[in-house]
């Protein structure tokens, strides 16, 4: 089981230096101009060449990308610029490792703009999560046992209405009546948990994650539908129900830990994809979170941030398959005993 | 679970001395958008205590769903149940939900034909056990516990102390059909079916579970009905055979009278169409043509005649448009049989086992 | 082809069918397919940080046999013992860890991928599965008609005319070509995999348990069906089952497997009606037989204890020992060789016999040059004549003279 988790975290590290430099080439192959973004419009041809020294895209893409890997392994220093150093030691930035870059459109280290959004994104989505796994799988055994009736017919066409409208015309909707026109909430804002106590924090978050939870619910009630159902067809239910079990027990016991087992995989990958970032939640009720920063990195040509942004991504991704498969082996006794 | 699992099953009719189970006139009807699928259609038989039954057929003949039916597993379904299903004098379509659970493991128990998949994967074979036990008995999990460990060791699991921890897949296919039948017995039922038990199996260890099932029920003096398609296993382990087509009895008798002098052309396909491990190998197969009839459109009169070869033996249109009753033929009155054929031992004799049994001939006359 | 099994057809009475007694080799036929020392090791990797090799799943360990021209050998025993294993290496499916394929004279063991094509007609496979091994999604046609395409072997206008006739031999409507697997039953889509099966006229079919998916009146429809194309074709089979009747019926040589050897190997009368080793005694008694019914009661059996072990790690010696009722310590120590001791007759026992009159002392401690606990017996040497090789020799041990000799 260790032995496991320390070859794929080994694979999981080499994933993301092979992730890296695509980011990298990817960058270099489409045109962007990030020196025409930083001197502005009115740039001379010689300011837009200083600028791009400065800015360290005058250097082969292999030499950046090694400088970038120098970084995080060992820290770094902005700019890079021994004469600067020695002249005015108070304008470079120490970037201390892991050192991801430095954004010049902010003027940050991009670990520091990380940090400073990441709880914003990830508190949005823990609370989504919980939100829409509790109603979604508990709507999706629901409608399962009442399969083909009314209730069943309700839930699932409700699914079908929360999955069909877009998460920006939601969250407006709730922004724009539920909190601004209405008053039924205060205007939903990130209070941190550590300052303005957990109250404050949930009840600032709650729009916004209702919105996120949304589309994902309806996707949950239906999967967990599905796999209810499929799973009273299975053998050992019948055995479970010919001991002479009562359904509740056949239902809460048999069949859950049955379905908890997809469920757990499916949700763990789907919060890892929110962790980094809800891009549409975000800009809509104008959360400071990863999500919001990303769109600014692209739009400015940010390539530090980006790739800063692309890594924390691809890390929590990797970090939420390695848990996910974990805990399906203590799920399983199958995979856990082999 | 202390109110239902005490409560047991409705006290017994007095004065009853019927067999332990008695199936009447069982109808099962599913409906479906394409129509009524007649599963079981009129079906009649009756087991008692310390007997095996055995109902042969093949898929789609409703000999697994005559089974459903009597260990109530289609209660809440949207199944149409009709007839009677007596088990002890309590006819158990009358049941609710909750009596039905107080009789379901207890009275009345299962085993299944795949036990690999029969067993809950992510519980341990004793927390099975356990769990089965305790649903109907008020003890403390300890006192379960060593329970289980006494019906593992019965079934002959080897260090059933510490084989109780462990989970289905850890098992062979033998030991995992020997814990299901430790957890079908586990209650003492007065009634055990078992649904195919030894198809999923090798055949060295389908040996071995056969002599268990006829160990244990000598023990338990219990009934047991034995589903299978293998007349071999039939002609082993029962004392009764019901042959089953598209959801009626087509023939019905003592073991050894439908297995040496069967009267039925269906009874006859199935014993031409097995070729035999010992005999003659001049013995002939000789399959029964065509394909099992849709039970959402069962053929009309005899629902075998479209593949029966014996059809211009009986006069007229019969056997097209009339059901046969299924009643007792010329050998005996407890061998019944569905057909209008007038005389099935004479064409048995000189036509079908002269072909399947040459050797058996000369033995029979 | 008498039999039909056309679901939809409602016929107003049912074609006659044909009884056929069990199949019987052709005389002096040539040999089609010989196999030697066939291995098939299935690697398994440790679960550590690297993935070394810990051991090998030993699925077949070193089988010969032969197969004649138009001919058929049945392979038997339960799950694990390697029959389905071997079908695969045949057909190769897979690539042996060791030994020869020999068919037609060609050693076609190692032959590399690419150039297996012209094989692949002359060796096609039957699977046990109608309803997983046809594909959902392509007419019965194009399932029977894409192997005339790709091996080029009629002009396109022709495919049709030779899928419907194909169709017509396996007893289907032939006009159903452009229907879908799902539109017909079990016992009407193993036909239709025979069909595919003989698109290209092969020589030899590999039968994988063809009917032990199917309903047992549907069974015996198959079983028939094979019968003829044998007959009419000429086909040769290698029949791989579990259900030793069925062998029997349909095979005049049998091999019996266990644990990835062939434990005896002998014409039908020796295999069903004088067995010499304990596992070939034990498996035909634990079958159930319907003249019982006569009796009533169990049938006498041998008991096997337990389960077949695992083949990664097989016991030492004879495989058999650990669930053998005669097991002697020779039999932990050296692994019995097959023996030749009838005209058509193998085993591969310590202490062959008949049952109830094993010896007992082992019959081959002289000629592994080994006293009777399996020790090396300086007096004595290991007899050449010992070699496993496919098919048999004009001498053979007797079992009651215990002498090398010609009948």
């Amino acid at each position: 089981m260790f032995a496991y988790a320390l070859r794929r975290l080994f694979s999981g590290a080499l994933l993301l230096v092979v992730m890296s430099m695509v980011t990298f080439l990817l960058f270099y192959a489409s045109s962007s101009t990030p020196e025409r973004y930083a001197c502005g419009q009115k740039c001379t041809a010689q300011q837009l060449e200083q600028t791009k020294a400065a800015l360290g895209y005058d250097e082969p893409i292999t030499t950046q990308w090694a400088k970038f890997a120098k970084g995080v392994v060992a820290g770094r220093e902005f700019p890079d610029d021994e004469a600067l150093r020695e002249a005015a030691p108070e304008l470079v930035t120490q970037c201390e490792a892991p050192c991801l870059g430095y954004s010049t459109g902010y003027g940050e280290t991009v670990r520091d703009l990380i940090s400073d959004r990441l709880p914003v994104s990830v508190s949005l989505a823990l609370v989504a999560f919980a939100l829409w796994i509790i109603i979604g799988v508990l709507l999706g055994v629901m409608a399962a046992l009442f399969k083909g009736r009314v209730l069943d017919r309700g839930i699932v066409a409700l699914s079908l209405i929360a999955f069909a409208f877009p998460t920006f015309f939601v969250g407006q909707i709730f922004l724009t009546y539920v909190s601004i026109r209405w008053g039924l909430v205060d205007t939903p804002r990130y209070s941190p948990i550590a300052e303005a106590g957990p109250w404050a924090w949930l009840t600032g978050l709650m729009l916004p994650a209702i919105t996120l939870a949304l589309v994902y619910m309806a996707g949950y009630i239906r999967i967990t539908r599905a796999f209810v159902l499929e799973t009273q067809t299975e053998d050992y239910i019948r055995t479970a129900r010919a001991k002479g079990l009562p359904q509740r027990t056949v239902i809460g016991k048999h069949t859950l830990r049955a379905v908890l087992t997809p469920l757990v995989t499916l949700s763990g990958l789907d919060l890892a994809g929110l962790l980094g970032g809800a891009i549409i939640t975000e800009s809509i009720f104008n959360f400071n979170g990863v999500g919001k920063l990303s769109v600014t990195a692209i739009a400015r040509f940010d390539l530090p941030l980006i790739v800063g942004i692309v890594l924390l991504v691809a890390a929590i991704v990797i970090a939420a398959n390695i848990i996910v498969d974990m805990l399906y082996a203590v799920i399983d006794p199958r995979v856990r005993l082999g | 679970m202390s109110a239902t699992t005490q409560s047991g099953p409705a006290p017994r009719q007095a004065g009853t001395s019927e067999p332990l189970l008695v199936v009447e006139d069982l109808k099962v009807h599913f409906p479906t958008s394409d129509g009524v699928v007649k599963a079981v259609d009129g079906l009649s038989y009756s087991v008692e205590r310390g007997k095996t039954l055995g109902i042969v057929g093949e898929s789609g003949s409703g000999k697994s769903v005559s089974s459903s039916a009597i260990m109530g597993l289609f209660h809440g379904s949207n199944a149409q149940l009709g007839g009677q299903i007596r088990v002890d004098g309590t006819d158990v379509l009358q049941l609710s939900e909750k009596e039905m659970r107080g009789l379901r493991g207890r009275e009345v128990s299962m085993i299944f034909q795949d036990p690999l998949s029969a067993l809950h994967p992510y519980y341990t074979v004793g927390a099975q056990i356990v769990e089965a036990y305790r649903v109907h008995h008020d003890v403390s999990k300890k006192v379960a516990r060593k329970r289980a460990i006494e019906m593992l060791d019965r079934v002959g699991i080897p260090q059933p102390d510490q084989r109780v921890d462990s989970y289905p897949h850890q098992f062979s296919g033998g030991m995992r059909q020997r814990a299901m039948i430790a957890m079908g017995l586990v209650n003492d039922p007065s009634l055990l079916i078992a649904d195919e038990p030894t198809t999923a199996l090798d055949v060295t260890v389908q040996a071995q579970i056969l002599d268990l099932l006829q160990d244990l029920q000598r023990e338990f003096n219990s009934a047991v009905i034995i589903i299978t398609h293998d007349l071999g296993v039939v002609a082993e382990m029962t004392d009764d055979t019901l042959v089953m087509y598209a959801g009626r009895g087509v023939e019905y008798g003592p073991t050894k009278e439908i297995l040496t002098h069967p009267e039925m052309p269906y009874t006859w396909g199935l014993l031409s169409s097995v070729p035999d491990v010992v005999g003659d190998t001049s013995a002939k197969l000789i399959p029964i043509p065509g394909n099992p009839p849709s039970l959402l459109n069962a053929p009309s009169g005899c629902a075998f005649h479209p593949r029966c070869t014996h059809r211009d033996k009986v006069p007229g249109d019969l056997c097209t448009t009339t059901l046969p009753e299924l009643v007792p033929g010329n050998r005996s009155m407890g061998h019944l049989k569905r057909c209008h054929l007038a005389d099935p031992e004479a064409i048995y004799q000189t036509e079908i086992l002269p072909e399947i049994a040459p050797d058996l001939v000369d033995e029979e006359r | 082809m008498s039999t039909t099994e056309n679901g939809d057809q409602v016929a107003t009475r049912p074609e006659p069918v044909a009884a056929h007694a069990a199949s019987e080799n052709p005389e002096d036929a040539r040999t089609l397919l010989s196999v030697e020392n066939l291995k098939m090791y299935f690697p398994v990797k440790s679960s550590g940080l690297i993935h070394r090799k810990v051991g090998d799943v030993q699925a077949v360990d070193g089988v010969s046999f032969e197969v004649k021209a138009g001919g058929s050998l049945g392979l038997v025993g339960e799950s694990g013992c390697g029959k389905s294993t071997t079908g695969r290496l045949i057909t190769r499916l897979y690539e042996p860890t060791a030994g020869h394929i020999r068919f037609e004279g060609e050693d076609i063991a190692s032959v590399p991928e690419r150039k297996l094509k012209p094989l692949r007609r002359e060796i096609q496979m039957i699977f046990q599965d109608p309803y997983t091994s046809l594909n959902p999604r392509h007419t019965v046609g194009s399932i029977i008609g894409t192997p005339l395409r790709i091996h080029n072997v009629v002009p396109e206008k022709q495919v049709l005319p030779r899928v419907k006739e194909l169709l017509e031999i396996v007893g289907l409507n032939p006009e159903h070509y452009n229907r879908f697997p799902n539109e017909f039953s079990g016992g009407q889509r193993q036909r239709i995999g025979i069909a595919r099966a003989l698109t290209l006229n092969p020589k030899l079919l590999v039968a994988d348990e063809p009917v032990s998916a199917l309903d047992v009146s549907i069974q015996a429809q198959v079983i028939n069906l094979l019968q003829d194309i044998q007959r009419e074709f000429g086909v040769a089979f290698l029949f791989i089952a579990h259900d030793l009747a069925i062998v029997r019926h349909f095979c005049p040589e049998v091999a019996v497997m266990y644990l990835g050897k062939i434990v005896e190997i002998g014409d039908r009368d020796s295999i069903y009606n004088q067995p010499r080793h304990p596992y070939t005694q034990a498996l035909l008694s634990a079958v159930p037989d319907v003249k019982q019914a006569a009796v009533g009661g169990r049938r006498e059996r041998i008991q096997l204890e337990g389960d077949v072990p695992s083949p990664i790690n097989p016991p030492s010696g004879c495989r058999f020992r650990t669930r053998c009722p005669i097991a002697q310590d020779i039999c932990a120590r050296l692994e019995p060789p097959l023996l030749q001791i009838g005209k058509k007759h193998k085993v591969a026992c310590h202490f062959p016999g008949a049952l109830g009159q094993h010896p007992n002392e082992p019959l081959t401690a002289g000629m592994l040059g080994v006293d009777h606990q399996g020790n090396p017996d300086p007096g004595a040497s290991p007899s050449p004549d010992l070699t496993d090789k496919p098919g048999y020799d004009d001498t053979w041990f007797d079992l009651d003279t215990r002498t090398f000799g010609r009948a």
